[in-house]
């Protein structure tokens, strides 16, 4: 089902932002809608994007390839961020990341066994005065938690966990 | 002092618009427009040497003047990228005193007569986005924003515009790519935005911060705003401390305060008591200062920091204590431009590339001569070679980092 006919009025709306002549302008927005419901991008949504934008489904995927927020492939449903990058490392932001992979089981860049966390490093998140920090991404949307502990990141994670077991 | 840009620090409801209004709001934007020509507005932003906070320190109404008036539409573009590592200003105005950003972002498009202005955020900032596109439509519900606004001709719409997890968007023409619907790459300039910017059209891209002056310098006056600060630099700055301090955070502040105010007097002192090392007093993308007593007592303003070898930019001052070794810093930096170059011109890609394998490879090779030559060989080829400024800046670091702190570049 196309993206125009799940969700007419947000497609409209994107498409109201940007002067008619320039409509692929909204392919970014467009690719957010299309990443709302299983957290990743699907061959069929660029086809369907490009389809609508008038342009190649390549000029799409370039896109896709290029900005980190976008994803290609189904990983964790919740995909954790942590900064450590170098003002958040000078407070200790390495040492986060270690406790966290070692609590979890995992390593940086891998999925939980149930599938609900990907745990990922990324760059500056302006906030580098509340760290350690991270962000949760998950389908279109973005959480931010900073001043955080091993303890309290834990705490998130299991009520994270006994959502997945209800959604399941 | 009560602050200019902070201002919810002492009214907290000021995201409110009837208590923005209360407090002044959006006077001096109909004032504006009822009452003043475009070029009376760039005028008095000119007198009061307002300069862009984004990190160049452009003269902003010198900027606005460049508009090619033969060519409309004209577009401004608002730059919330804010993704310099140690910069967290921008969040924090747009977070908590939003209507006067936006109002910033009115006055300037009636300046350069723009009816359309984008307000583009990194990704990240989904939540102020959210936010933002409702005060947005709290502004057209009140009659700030939208057609024929107070009565008189002049038309406005402001959109948000959500980028997507990308450093070089920040640099103003990978921006206008970027809101066309390409990959974030910048463009070979000349043509500058203001003649060719977005769709190919006169563009304006201003800071965030830079913004969010213009309600109250045309509300004060030129002259008040130039009362602060310096000569070379006028008016306040946010500076986001971070690093090794006791009390990270912004700090709104005149230009010319000193790196041991900002550090001791505000940021409460060093982590554990220790002395600070090296200051890095633009994000990721500074030079490094030694911290010696004279560096400490230099005052913050654009020309003073350049007599210590290094620039202000968007005054992201990182603060370094003495259990931290420079060559671990320098690794930090690097693997983040090698993450962010574009990958469209051959120095950056390659050149932030190599320095990464070598930075790398430093400590594992006992700190070999040779390969410390090699690095600080590699950046100096970089220099002056790149499309834009992000290979220049991950060079910066690596270069003075190894020239004023050699002692930790050998074995320990």
């Amino acid at each position: 089902m196309s993206l125009a006919n799940k969700y007419p009025k947000e497609v409209k709306q994107i498409l109201a932002k940007y002067p008619p002549e320039y409509k692929r302008s909204a392919v970014m927005p467009l690719l957010y809608l299309a990443q709302r419901e299983e957290g990743y991008i699907t061959k069929d949504a660029m086809q369907d994007i490009a389809d609508t934008l008038e342009i190649s489904v390549t000029d799409v995927g370039a896109i896709v390839g290029f900005y980190t927020l976008y994803h290609d492939k189904k990983e964790g449903k919740y995909r954790m961020q942590v900064c450590t990058d170098l003002p958040c490392a000078l407070r200790g932001a390495d040492q986060f990341m270690e406790s966290l992979c070692a609590n979890l089981g995992i390593k940086v860049g891998e999925t939980t066994a149930d599938g609900l966390i990907t745990l990922e490093a990324v760059t500056c998140l302006a906030a580098c005065d509340r760290a350690p920090m991270f962000q949760v991404q998950s389908g279109d949307g973005l959480q931010y938690y900073e001043d955080m502990t091993v303890d309290k990141t834990m705490e998130l994670i299991a009520a994270i966990k006994e959502i997945g077991k209800e959604v399941k | 002092m009560s602050h200019i840009l902070l201002r919810h620090r002492e009214i907290p409801d000021i995201s409110n618009l009837n208590v923005y209004k209360k407090n002044g709001g959006f006077e001096v934007f109909k004032k504006a427009v009822t009452k003043m020509k475009p070029s009376e507005v760039t005028d008095t932003v000119k007198a009061s040497g307002l300069r862009g906070r984004g990190g160049a320190g452009f003269p902003t109404g010198v900027k606005w003047s460049f508009i090619d008036n033969k060519i409309w539409p004209h577009y401004v573009v608002a730059n919330a990228d804010e993704s310099e590592p140690g910069t967290f200003k921008d969040r924090e105005i747009m977070e908590s005193n939003p209507l006067q950003f936006l109002e910033g972002v009115a006055i300037a498009s009636y300046a350069v007569g723009a009816k359309s202005a984008y307000v583009y955020l990194r990704g990240e900032f989904w939540q102020i986005a959210k936010s933002m596109d409702e005060k947005i439509a709290e502004m057209e519900e009140a009659g700030y924003l939208g057609e024929k606004l107070f009565g008189t001709d002049y038309s406005l719409h402001i959109y948000t515009h959500l980028g997507a997890g990308a450093y070089i968007c920040g640099e103003e023409t990978a921006m206008l790519e970027s809101i066309e619907g390409k990959r974030g790459q910048p463009r070979i300039r000349p043509p500058f935005p203001a003649v060719y910017g977005l769709y190919g059209k006169p563009t304006v891209v201003n800071n965030v911060e830079t913004l969010t002056n213009l309600p109250m310098i045309l509300a004060n006056g030129a002259d008040w705003y130039k009362s602060l600060g310096t000569p070379d630099s006028a008016g306040v700055k946010i500076f986001s401390l971070s690093g090794r301090v006791r009390k990270p955070g912004n700090y709104e502040l005149p230009f010319g305060t000193t790196f041991r105010q900002l550090i001791y007097e505000h940021g409460g002192g060093v982590q554990d008591g220790r002395p600070v090392k090296a200051i890095m007093p633009a994000g990721a993308s500074s030079s490094f200062i030694v911290a010696d007593d004279k560096a400490l007592d230099t005052q913050m303003d654009y020309a003073s920091v350049r007599t210590l070898g290094a620039d202000l930019g968007s005054a992201s001052v990182i603060v370094i204590d003495d259990i931290v070794s420079i060559d671990w810093i320098i690794n930090k930096t690097i693997h983040f431009f090698k993450h962010e170059s574009c990958g469209k011109c051959t120095p950056c890609r390659e050149g932030t590339y190599w320095m990464m394998h070598l930075i790398d490879r430093i400590p594992e090779s006992g700190y070999s001569k040779a390969d410390v030559d090699l690095l600080l060989n590699v950046a100096h080829q970089m220099q002056n070679k790149c499309l834009c400024p992000l290979g220049e800046f991950s060079t910066m670091a690596v270069a003075t980092g190894i020239e004023r702190f050699p002692q930790d570049f050998k074995k320990q």
